[in-house]
């Protein structure tokens, strides 16, 4: 079956002056999964995800995100989301306010706006917040709430830049299920995380090292491949064996 | 369009939900107009002096009666020799010394030419200045009575002082358009270099990147308020000059809100280059208070005047905005300049803003195409 890709990305490199930071990264992404890119600090999985958003252009090689080139930004900005790794929100505006602010840059009217947020809040159980500032709610209940706006106006893709750093367990295993809510619902989810734990939730993961991708499938599929018994193990592998060859 | 007004409408919340920002943007005006109007004034009511009167005659008594009953002084003492002038002086409650010579009415009326010593206190140089200027027209303008009634033309003393825009001295007709000047820049270039410095602080601004929104319209949503602020902030100084301190501008509003829309553009393109070029926003509030402020006040005439520094602080202060802007603002409000006379800084003002957007700009797209961090 030929399912749809909505990211291609061939031959993609980008240089900051000598320094390659994405070296022919090549890879697919199918409408609706939950694509993984894991890679310690600085192996270029920020690079790559700020390409893709329409912050920064590829040195060469070919990207279409939604169908649309990297080199046309404008279009691919309408049909994403984007969570980064900090907080998001305005901390002195409330709940409602964040809400129709982001609906409201990206293009929707408050007749959209209110009724969704009504459903939004509801479904999250957080009636009681839509008035209160956003800074006078706890981390977590920011986080998952940073993640709803980020998907509030229905995108095609959703990119979430370590969206779970430095989050409690108990919130980041909350926040995974509204990550595959939002993945049933036909939006594709790209996230990039340094918790190898995490890595085993998504459909497929890709790993990069060094500006390059090392390793890309699903996850049960790389760990009888390396033959290790989970992703961290096989992630110290891969960081061992380079080593070895350098 | 629509997602314009979003975002404008978000930075309104921030400023109204924000009561700080609130009061410093309007306390701040009028906390510096009351100030700047009662305390800190820079002419004279009521100043200490003393006489030496060794004429003892009616011309010499009559003069001294009309310098006790003027506003600007108040005699402290009467001297009764020359040896006293120094201890009064270094007991430090007197201004001056005024000095009548002994034959002074009779040199006045068979002469017609007669001196009065005055001797000020040159360690204050501005009031000293005032001293002698005040003494000098009650002088004249007895000496002009004089002249009157004897129907002969006989000039008795003869250096005529006039102020001819500010016949009173009065200090505030001179720091109204200083103050607007200050306002104007603190507002438009500190606020808007904050508020956008601290969209990067707080990681929004990558955000707003992601969003369809294009880099120029966030630019522009965060200073628009500002803009229009600003402007508010204008005609509340202006109402208050004129019921606080029955200064009306004598010249065109509309010039002067033109003049004044000019320079918060000026302003603003400032605020995004400090903005484009720092991290935090402490960096911003730094540069905009030490890098804005201090030229304002020092180097504009708003306080010192121009004409009084070493050269070449005047040609420094070629290159500042707010000496034009002031110029302007007193051409406009106190001289009631039309735009013929104030064409020449009102260009360079232009030129300057012109500048600082391109400048901006570019810095702007260098970032993002740098990877924005």
């Amino acid at each position: 079956m030929e399912r749809e890709k909505v990211i291609e990305v061939k031959d993609l490199v980008k240089k900051f002056g000598s320094f390659v930071a994405n070296d022919h990264l090549t890879f697919d992404v199918y409408k609706g999964e939950i694509f993984g890119f894991l890679g310690a600090n600085g192996a270029g999985k920020t690079t790559a995800i700020r390409i893709l958003c329409g912050l920064s252009r590829p040195t060469s090689g070919k990207v279409l995100v939604a169908g649309f080139d990297a080199n046309h930004p404008e279009e691919i900005k309408k049909r994403i989301g984007y969570m980064s790794q900090r907080f998001s929100l305005y901390n002195d505006l409330t709940v409602k306010d964040n809400i129709e602010l982001y609906g409201g840059i990206y293009g929707m009217t408050m007749k959209e706006i209110r009724p969704r947020t009504e459903r939004l809040l509801a479904k999250l159980s957080f009636n009681q917040y839509g008035d209160t500032l956003i800074g006078s709610l706890p981390p977590g209940i920011k986080q998952k709430l940073a993640f709803a706006v980020a998907v509030f106006h229905d995108p095609e893709i959703v990119f979430l830049d370590e969206p779970t750093s430095g989050v409690d367990p108990i919130t980041r295993r909350q926040f995974w299920e509204m990550i595959y809510e939002t993945a049933s619902r036909g939006i594709t989810v790209f996230v990039t995380t340094h918790y190898m734990d995490e890595a085993e939730y998504c459909d497929r993961v890709t790993i990069m090292n060094e500006g390059m991708i090392v390793a890309l499938d699903t996850p049960s599929a790389l760990r009888e491949k390396y033959n290790a018994s989970s992703i961290e193990e096989l992630f110290l592998k891969i960081a061992r064996q380079k080593t070895e060859t350098a | 369009m629509k997602k314009f007004m979003a975002f404008v409408k978000k930075e309104f919340q921030h400023i109204f939900r924000d009561y700080r920002t609130l009061i410093i943007l309007f306390g701040l005006p009028a906390a510096q107009i009351l100030i700047f109007g009662y305390a800190v004034r820079t002419d004279l009511t009521n100043a200490g002096i003393a006489v030496l009167d060794n004429a003892h005659d009616v011309v010499s008594a009559e003069l001294i009666t009309r310098i006790n009953a003027s506003e600007f002084f108040h005699i402290k003492y009467f001297l009764n020799t020359y040896d006293e002038i120094d201890p009064a002086f270094k007991k430090g409650k007197i201004k001056a010394v005024i000095i009548f010579p002994d034959d002074f009415a009779e040199r006045l009326t068979r002469e017609g030419n007669a001196t009065v010593s005055i001797i000020a206190d040159g360690s204050e140089g501005n009031n000293a200045n005032l001293v002698t200027g005040y003494t000098t027209a009650i002088l004249n303008d007895y000496s002009a009575g004089l002249t009157k009634q004897l129907t002969s033309a006989m000039p008795v003393i003869v250096p005529e002082v006039r102020m001819y825009f500010n016949p009173n001295l009065q200090s505030h007709f001179m720091f109204i358009p200083g103050i607007i000047t200050l306002i104007l820049i603190l507002i438009s270039a500190l606020m808007t270099s904050v508020t956008i410095v601290r969209e990067k602080e707080f990681g929004t601004m990558e955000v707003l990147l992601v969003s369809p929104l294009k880099p120029w319209q966030i630019i522009l949503g965060k200073v628009a308020p500002y803009f229009f602020l600003s402007l508010v902030n204008v005609i509340v100084i202006l109402l208050m000059a004129w019921f606080v301190f029955d200064l009306p501008v004598k010249g065109s509003i509309s010039l002067l809100i033109a003049e004044c829309m000019l320079y918060i553009l000026l302003g603003l393109s400032i605020g995004i280059l400090i903005s484009a070029s720092v991290e935090k926003i402490m960096n911003a509030i730094f540069i905009s208070a030490l890098g804005l402020m201090l030229p304002t006040l020092l180097l504009s005439g708003f306080i010192f005047p121009i004409e009084n520094m070493p050269k070449i602080y005047d040609y420094v202060s070629l290159f500042l905005p707010p000496r034009w802007f002031v110029e302007i603002m007193r051409s406009i409000m106190i001289k009631g300049a039309g735009f013929m006379y104030v064409w020449k800084g009102t260009l360079i003002l232009a030129a300057m803003t012109l500048f600082f957007m391109l400048l901006s700009a570019r810095k702007f797209k260098v970032r993002l195409e740098e990877g924005g961090k």
